[in-house]
């Protein structure tokens, strides 16, 4: 009875899984996208500009991503902004992702030789080519080990969007809890394994990635 | 004809008062070498020639443009005025190949295969036509100042300035870079800030001596090394000459 239950609730569980990569599919990209905005933004827009966003990684980085996931779905809405909470999840994740994200870019540009933006200017190169040629293509490279950690920090908080009601992976997991209160063991056992499974494979893939890409002599293993 | 004109430079960090009024002209595929001791603010004087620390005062004409002129396209004229850095800067990221093309693709918009063609070209001048396929850490330290040297000459400039281009070299290399230099000379114009005497001697149109943010004295190898007229410049080259040799003679 109870295995009938579970296998029939399987087909559901898939569901869920498929909004859980879909929401850090979505929050990535614009963690991503916003983050690398930001870090440049950081170290090389004028003073004013760095400060604010200085201000916004500080306030992000401070606030739980609960808190900030029912501020904007429950909030937004008295002010007239009304968001369905698959958009208030990947809006919510994605800012907080990109304050983390920003700290790990920034530190990948940092440990970029600071001559090196000289030789591109003594080329003839204008500040944003320079950055777009010679420091982001480093940056990207060097930040691959940051991010793979912020990814599966990401995939994983995706489960904290079940407190303001998207459908995913916990959501269906606590629906199969309430039909079958005797099966909860097993299915949040299974849910477990299922975020187990897609981080391992998560940071394998990446690691291939970094290897792929790392620069001659950033080499961050010793050869045996 | 005046290629490079610089006059009366000044530049200050904070309260440190690193050049206090440079003035000198170069002609066109000149060399200079400008000499003198540490925290004189010889490579402070190259940078702000091309604008990398542009100056508190006074003006510098390349071609008749002034460069220090707020109006003036700083990066069309960086194009003309290549700079050869004491620590190489090489685009770690990019092969020696790309890191001399990079500057004709990206800033001169020339296509891939022409770039490719020219840097290939610049790399067999200094040298590094085996090595065009590796990475700048595959590279030995005379190597790689030859790919800074080569990344400068691709983008066929006036006037090339080099940073203390063998100090930071160990001293089997230097010999590689200082050749390369020398098989430039007169092919297009060069200041260099070195220590190393020999090339000054045999290879500068024209020597200028550094103290103090200013220059004490200028003049042809052979005036400075037998003849300099003032006491400073004389003891200089005595205690430079016994620490670096200058065995290449003259």
């Amino acid at each position: 009875m109870a295995l009938e239950t579970l296998i029939e609730s399987l087909p559901s569980l898939f569901d869920g899984l498929g909004v859980t990569l879909l929401l850090t599919a979505f929050s990535i990209i614009l963690g991503t996208i916003l983050g690398i905005l930001l870090a440049t933004g950081r170290s090389y827009a004028s003073k004013p500009i760095a400060y604010l966003i200085l201000l916004y990684e500080k306030v992000l980085r401070g606030i739980p991503l609960l808190v900030l996931l029912f501020l904007i779905y429950f909030g937004l809405p008295q002010v007239g902004i009304n968001l369905d909470a698959f958009t208030a999840a990947v809006i919510g994740l994605g800012l907080r992702s990109a304050a983390y994200q920003a700290q790990i870019y920034r530190g990948a540009i940092n440990s970029i030789p600071e001559g090196q933006i000289h030789a591109a200017y003594s080329l003839g190169m204008n500040k944003l080519k320079a950055i777009r040629h010679v420091i982001m293509p480093q940056m990207l490279r060097l930040s691959i080990p940051g991010w793979s950690n912020e990814f599966t920090i990401l995939l994983k908080d995706t489960s904290i969007c079940f407190g303001i009601g998207v459908i995913e992976l916990m959501r269906q997991g606590r629906y199969i809890q309430v039909r079958d209160p005797g099966l909860v063991l097993v299915v949040y056992l299974l849910i477990a394994l299922m975020f187990f499974i897609l981080v391992f494979s998560a940071n394998k893939t990446l690691r291939y990635v970094e290897k792929k890409y790392q620069m001659a002599g950033y080499q961050t293993e010793a050869h045996r | 004809m005046t290629m490079l004109e610089v006059k009366d430079i000044y530049k200050s960090y904070g309260d440190v008062h690193i050049l206090n009024g440079v003035s000198f002209t170069m002609k066109k595929d000149e060399t200079k070498v400008i000499i003198g001791p540490s925290g004189t603010g010889k490579s402070t004087l190259l940078r702000c020639i091309n604008q990398l620390s542009p100056p508190d005062k006074g003006q510098v004409w390349l071609n008749g443009e002034e460069i220090t002129n707020p109006k003036s396209n700083i990066n069309k004229l960086r194009e003309k005025i290549g700079f050869v850095f004491q620590d190489f800067n090489l685009f770690n990221h990019l092969t020696a190949l790309r890191n001399v093309s990079i500057g004709l693709e990206k800033v001169k918009k020339i296509e891939k295969e022409a770039a490719y063609k020219r840097a290939m070209e610049e790399l067999t001048r200094v040298g590094l036509a085996a090595q065009a396929a590796q990475y700048p850490a595959q590279l030995s330290g005379g190597q790689k100042q030859r790919v800074g040297i080569a990344r400068a000459l691709a983008m066929d400039p006036d006037l090339i300035l080099f940073d203390e281009p063998t100090s930071a070299l160990d001293p089997e290399l230097i010999g590689d870079v200082l050749d390369v230099m020398k098989s430039l000379c007169g092919k297009v114009a060069m200041l260099v800030v070195t220590h190393e005497m020999g090339f000054a001697r045999n290879v500068a149109d024209e020597i200028i001596f550094m103290e103090g943010g200013v220059i004490v004295e200028q003049g042809s190898p052979k005036e400075m090394f037998t003849n300099a007229k003032m006491a400073r410049t004389r003891e200089f080259l005595g205690r430079i000459g016994a620490l670096y040799g200058d065995e290449e003679g003259g």
